[in-house]
């Protein structure tokens, strides 16, 4: 039992998040005021402020785990490592997006606005201490992500992209409150520390199991893990690219940081029963989100399949159970992140004659017109694909680590197949930079993208391979410390 | 000399001397101006003093390295993440192998002097692919192994891909994803053993082995999963269509340091690996590793002979090489495991010498066909006179290197079982065949095709690069004593571990 604090006393604890909501209201107030003039500025202080509040909450975190809001949230070990993770990801798909739309002419003052209120949103959710606020958490997040995903209003593909993800998510909405009710039923409480004595002691039965299931389910839509994944590739195809960016970094960090929660803290007695659920889940998305991939052209669309893939991974983590599983899922989205960050960097770099590269066969002959994108490119690629000595390998090895620890040997070979088929799509577009004839000139890429390109890369290889004790040692405390 | 290294990481600057060239070139190439002439012949050069300065820092290695002592030598270590280390150290076959990767890369280097695109890309990754070569014998901690193993599929992909023949896409893509799906049952192999054994030191991992051991039934899927990785690597029958693929469209140099190096690290593994940790298993599945290896040397002897490409041929008399050497290490006796390993460095300088030999006449004339050419002896004779040397040594003509670990193999197998030598010595028979025809067409005869009127005989930078190669074969033909003494330490604790009584 975590020490309770009440109202008055919480908000310094949660210094973070209200420095978001602060940012979040001024940009909306100043953007009222400056219009759309002030979309350089607010995206600048934009980048400080999401950037600082994980920065802070890492800065700020207490030495052990404090329920705050008299129970409604949590600040520990696990919700600081994902607010971190949040924070950093969300601030540079920022930095590209203002990037970006100041190429393109779009410069609304919104985007960061709803940026920020989505980084909300997942603060709120990776911090939830009960069935209310991880709802508030996940609903915050996605309304900000469907206006967003529907930025170009007058773009068909973008409006369809908004309408698809909102009816969807909708759905996975309702699937998540009925989920919920169904545990506040059979439990007695919202409280997940309740729900987990509850459990304990033998409450629930068939019922609270379905309940669990349909939370999960609208997780797995969240985090667009496969069979709930349909909607992944149409949003982010139709999307505008630093907005799928976004989509395909933080919210991935939220959601599985969130499920993480829940079925290591007021399911845990429970273990056996949702393991199948969540390797169910895991095995489907790495295999589907590999073979998938495997005849798409458009660059977005495969984008999409290999972050499904990617969860799938993440997810074989979490059905291992036990403090290494959690912690591997952590330490696998850790090195995802940069990874993808970086190859989004890169794709958005990638203009011909003022328009955006869209497809496999675009990236052709990069290597030989622009050998610093196609190395990093090609770095990153191997990366995601999991290839030593590159950081993804060390994702997949944790994971994979993981999972025969918790005695799922099936879904390790099952991963060690799916990530061959995954290698095959990856290979594809490293193929097409290095031995295709080069197409057109290429624009040269802006500073801004270059320099997030570049980090990410560096985060990937080798900076991360020589740091990774240091990030194990932390993923494993916060999972000591939060569950 | 010993005194020289003392104290120094010397394997880590064998190994990593190579990766720092490549960082020295890529920041080279930010402050060139553009890519000329000039610049790529100075990237060729300052490779080549790389790997040269690789090559003498292994020799101080070497010299510090002690070939009584069968234990690990020349230790470092380095805590690192998830219970691994950093940990560097070999033995006498580790020891082997590394010579001849740093032997054989400076060669590779002069080979690819008539690489005209994208000249710095192509040596960075040669310089990458050379540390993880020789990081894969170096390492000591089972997930450094796999690092590296893994690892060196990147460069080799992209040196077939960017710098092969025509159907070299096809090829890369082949080569990579069936050495991947291989090595990532591996990995999970490893997983399970570092759960059991509670440590991932290559060391402490053999001790349990032999001590507390695996059990049986799990060895046997440890095993397979190994096999699925060094089967491939290897390459046995049926898993070696990736090989003639590659071979063929790599370019020169990558074709010998596949032949020549990427195939031993499977030999590598199973020696290191399968024998030791689960002796059991091997003993188990000894009559299948038979199996296929003499229907490897004999249906790849047979293959080659139909071969209308010079690089396939090889490619396939590759693959019936490496049969002799898995059939040794299945015999699990003194004599087949000396000559497993003395022919897996001696197929490492015949097939790449032989791979520089069909290199020779393709930089002149663009195609590897055997009906293209003919009558070489007459333009060429130094080069005939070479090819033939190393057509012998293929064959396995004593006074070359390759007649020592052919009989070898073959009496250590002979002692386990007679038949399956009996069918291994019919190989040897058909190496003859298919490696004499070949030379018989290419080298003898007159010149009929007009286009071969003006071919010339090798120039000073061949000669350069035979020289070294030409002497290896003779000294380790005609004195294989050296080698055989030297690799001794390392067989005789194999065999123990392997049969568990000291040989």
């Amino acid at each position: 039992m975590n020490p309770v604090i009440d109202l008055n006393n919480s908000l310094p604890l949660a210094r973070p998040e209200l420095l978001l909501v602060a940012f979040a209201l001024i940009g909306a107030v100043l953007g009222a005021w400056f219009k759309d003039r002030a979309f350089g500025a607010l995206s600048l202080l934009g980048v400080i402020c999401i950037a600082g509040a994980g920065l802070l909450a890492l800065a700020w975190s207490p030495g052990a785990a404090v329920e705050i809001f008299q129970g409604a949230m949590v600040v520990d070990g696990v919700g600081v490592f994902a607010k971190v993770l949040i924070g950093l990801a969300a601030a540079a798909t920022l930095a590209l997006g203002a990037d970006y739309f100041t190429t393109t002419k779009e410069q609304r003052f919104e985007f960061p606005v709803l940026v920020a209120l989505a980084t909300l949103g997942m603060f709120v959710m990776v911090s939830a201490q009960d069935l209310i606020s991880l709802y508030v958490g996940v609903e915050l997040q996605s309304l900000a992500a469907y206006v967003l995903a529907a930025w170009r209003r007058d773009d068909a593909r973008s409006s369809e992209a908004g309408l698809k993800y909102f009816v969807l998510s909708a759905i996975s909405s309702g699937l998540l409150l009925f989920g919920s009710s169904f545990v506040y039923g059979f439990t007695g409480s919202i409280r997940f520390d309740a729900i987990a004595a509850a459990v304990g002691e033998g409450a629930g039965g068939i019922g609270l199991l379905f309940g669990l299931v349909l939370m999960l389910c609208a997780l797995g839509f969240k985090m667009s893990a496969a069979p709930f994944h349909m909607w992944t590739p149409d949003v982010y195809e139709g999307a505008p690219t630093p907005i799928t960016a976004f989509f395909a970094a933080a919210p991935k960090v939220a959601a599985v940081a969130l499920m993480a929660r829940l079925l290591y803290e007021p399911f845990a007695e429970m273990t056996p029963q949702w393991q199948q659920v969540v390797a169910a889940l895991a095995a489907i998305s790495m295999v589907w989100g590999s073979v998938a991939a495997l005849v798409q052209t458009n660059l977005k669309r495969l984008m999409a399949y290999s972050s499904i893939g990617n969860m799938g991974f993440a997810l074989m983590g979490l059905a291992a159970g036990g403090e290494q599983g959690a912690s591997s899922a952590l330490i696998y989205l850790a090195l995802y992140l940069p990874a993808t960050v970086g190859m989004f960097a890169l794709i958005l770099a990638m203009r011909r004659d003022g328009q955006p590269a869209e497809t496999v066969a675009d990236l052709a002959g990069l290597a030989q017109k622009r050998p610093w994108m196609a190395s990093l490119f090609t770095m990153l690629l191997f990366s995601v694909a999991g290839i030593p000595p590159f950081a993804g390998f060390i994702g997949k090895l944790a994971v994979f680590t993981a999972a025969v620890a918790g005695h799922l040997y099936w879904l390790a070979i099952l991963g060690g197949v799916a990530a061959v088929v995954a290698a095959a799509y990856y290979l594809r577009l490293i193929a097409s930079m290095w031995f295709a004839a080069p197409a057109a000139q290429l624009q040269a890429p802006s500073g801004t993208i270059m320099v997030t390109a570049l980090a990410s890369a560096a985060l990937t290889f080798p900076v991360l391979v020589l740091l990774l004790g240091a990030l194990q040692g932390w993923a494993e405390n916060a999972v000591r410390m939060s569950f | 000399m010993s005194e020289l290294v003392a104290g120094l990481p010397i394997l880590s600057i064998v190994t990593f001397l190579p990766a720092a060239g490549a960082l020295l070139i890529l920041l080279s190439r930010m402050s060139a101006r553009g890519e000329n002439v000039g610049y790529d012949n100075g990237v060729k050069l300052l490779t080549l003093l790389v790997t040269i300065a690789t090559f003498v820092a292994s020799l101080f290695a070497f010299a510090a390295f002690d070939p009584s002592n069968p234990a690990y030598q020349l230790q470092e270590s380095i805590p690192w993440a998830f219970g691994a280390s950093y940990a560097m150290g070999v033995d006498t076959l580790a020891m082997s192998l590394v010579m001849l990767t740093t032997f054989l890369t400076p060669l590779c280097i002069l080979a690819s002097w008539v690489i005209e695109k994208q000249v710095s890309s192509y040596m960075v990754l040669f310089l990458i692919l050379e540390t993880l070569m020789i990081g894969v014998f170096c390492a000591q901690d089972i997930i450094l192994f796999y690092i590296f193993f893994e690892g060196g599929l990147i460069p080799m992909f992209i040196l077939i891909g960017v710098w092969g023949g025509e159907r070299r896409v096809y090829a890369a893509f082949k080569f990579f994803l069936y050495t991947l799906l291989g090595s990532l049952l591996m990995l999970v192999a490893i997983i399970f053993m570092i759960a059991t054994a509670g440590t991932s030191n290559i060391p402490a991992l053999t001790e349990y082995a032999q001590t507390t051991g695996f059990e049986q039934n799990v060895q046997i899927w440890l095993w397979l999963a190994f096999f699925a990785s060094f089967a491939v690597k290897m390459p046995m029958w049926p898993v070696h269509t990736w090989l003639p693929d590659a071979h063929v469209e790599a370019p020169t140099a990558a074709s010998v340091v596949l032949a020549a190096i990427l195939l031993k690290m499977g030999g590598y593994g199973f020696l290191r690996f399968s024998l030791p940790m689960f002796p059991d298993a091997s003993e188990y599945f000894r009559y299948f590793v038979f199996a296929l290896s003499v229907i490897a040397i004999v249906w790849a002897s047979l293959v080659a002979f139909r071969q209308l490409d010079m690089k396939k041929l090889i490619a396939y008399s590759s693959v019936a090489h490496m049969g002799f050497v898995t059939m040794g290490i299945f015999s699990g006796n003194e004599q087949g495991i000396q000559g497993a390993i003395f022919q897996m460095l001696s197929h490492g300088i015949i097939s790449g010498a032989l791979f520089l030999c069909v290199g020779v006449v393709y930089d002149r004339m663009h195609t590897r066909e055997i009906a293209f050419y003919g009558g070489l002896v007459n333009r060429m004779p130094v080069y005939a006179a070479i090819f033939m040397l190393f057509t012998m040594g293929n064959v396995g003509l004593p006074g070359t290197s390759g007649f020592p670990g052919e009989i070898l193999t073959m009496v250590g197998t002979f002692k386990v079982n007679a038949w399956v030598a009996a069918g291994a010595a019919l190989g040897v028979i058909f190496s003859a065949a298919y490696a004499l025809t070949l030379y018989r067409k290419v080298a003898f005869g007159v010149i009929e095709n007009p286009k071969l009127d003006k071919i010339t005989d090798l120039d000073a930078r061949e000669w350069v690069t035979f020289i070294p190669l030409i002497v290896a074969t003779l000294i380790m033909g005609l004195a294989p004593a050296y080698v055989l003494d030297f690799t001794q330490a390392s067989t005789a604790t194999i065999v123990q571990q392997f049969t568990g009584v000291a040989p």
